[in-house]
């Protein structure tokens, strides 16, 4: 049925929607890296930023795009709308913004902010042709909000890529991010340093095959 | 001499069949209530994925609007061993009739549980 329902699938991209912009989500934790990638690409593409990156969480508060972003690969070009969205966790707490030395109202602000830039990315997976999840390859993947974001995207039947991201820092493991999702394809990168950049596309391309 | 409090920690275990006729919306509102008395849920189980994510946005409507309350801590523990294609059906069956009971899902209050590392086979709850 499902082998079916995807050639049905590709059938329709196919003849109808040839040229159309794909809707390419950046999903994750944060401070995994999902700014810094989705700027590497529209750099790379465009010669522009998404939005700021920080090293502290929650830099990312609401949903932000980039629309036309045409990325070429082996003689081939395709459209991609890329939506960069906060990071999803399941708690906030914003005396851990004052220990980054910040005042307790800003604190408290980017706090806030950031509870609602949560909701508003859950909201956004209804309207994603393909999601990159990008995760922080020197971090346990095996946390349950990872597994939450992968599971409500099988269950809405969109495609998805594993990035394990800061493949240049020495605690990066690669492979202990592929055995947590043994059913997808996982590219290591470092997004800031651009590594394996050429691999990430090629993989972005069969991303957007399926979708 | 001042004697010293000990801190006492209550988990509260809710078997499936306590929830399985409940609706999505009153499964979370009954995790949120218990959560919100500062215990740790203990379900047998799983929420399905489309409520995993409902909880984490009712969650993130609650911090903020109720004093104290900074989210949540949450693990599933499942069977991850590997299955062949009949017994993927036995419990994708299973699963349709009487839910996903193969599993247990832990849910604390953040302010409780500082961190929940899980590994495939094991989960380590660091308490506050």
């Amino acid at each position: 049925m499902k082998i079916l329902k995807d050639f049905t699938k590709r059938m329709f991209n196919l003849f109808f929607r040839r040229n159309r912009e794909i809707s390419l989500g950046f999903y994750g934790p944060p401070n995994a890296g999902k700014t810094s990638l989705a700027n590497r690409i529209c750099k790379d593409w465009t010669g522009e930023d998404i939005g700021k990156v920080s090293k502290m969480a929650h830099e990312t508060r609401s949903v932000q795009f980039k629309e036309e972003v045409e990325i070429k690969y082996n003689d081939k070009s395709l459209k991609f709308k890329l939506i960069d969205t906060p990071g999803i966790a399941t708690k906030i707490d914003y005396e851990d913004f004052m220990k980054a030395k910040m005042k307790k109202k800003q604190a408290q602000k980017r706090a806030k902010e950031a509870t609602q830039g949560i909701v508003e990315a859950i909201r956004w997976l209804d309207d994603m042709d393909a999601v990159i999840i990008v995760l922080d390859a020197t971090e346990n993947p095996y946390s349950q909000v990872n597994l939450t974001i992968i599971g409500n995207l099988v269950a809405r039947d969109i495609p998805v890529l594993v990035v394990a991201n800061k493949i240049d820092l020495k605690k990066s493991d690669v492979k202990k991010v592929e055995a947590a999702f043994p059913d997808y394809e996982v590219v290591g990168i470092s997004a800031k340093q651009g590594k394996n950049m050429d691999e990430f596309y090629e993989s972005v391309f069969k991303l957007a095959k399926k979708a | 001499m001042q004697r010293k409090k000990n801190k006492g920690l209550t988990l509260q275990f809710i078997p499936y069949s306590e929830i399985s006729h409940l609706s999505s919306v009153e499964r979370i509102k009954k995790l949120l209530k218990i959560i919100l008395e500062n215990k740790v849920v203990v379900l047998q189980g799983r929420l399905k994925t489309d409520e995993e994510s409902r909880l984490i946005e009712d969650t993130m409507i609650m911090i903020g609007n109720i004093k104290g309350f900074k989210g949540v801590e949450l693990a599933v523990v499942e069977d991850n061993e590997e299955k062949s294609f009949f017994q993927k059906m036995r419990y994708g069956i299973a699963n349709a009739i009487a839910g996903q009971q193969n599993a247990i899902t832990i849910i604390g209050p953040a302010s409780i549980v500082k961190e929940m590392k899980k590994d495939p086979k094991k989960l380590e709850v660091m308490m506050r």
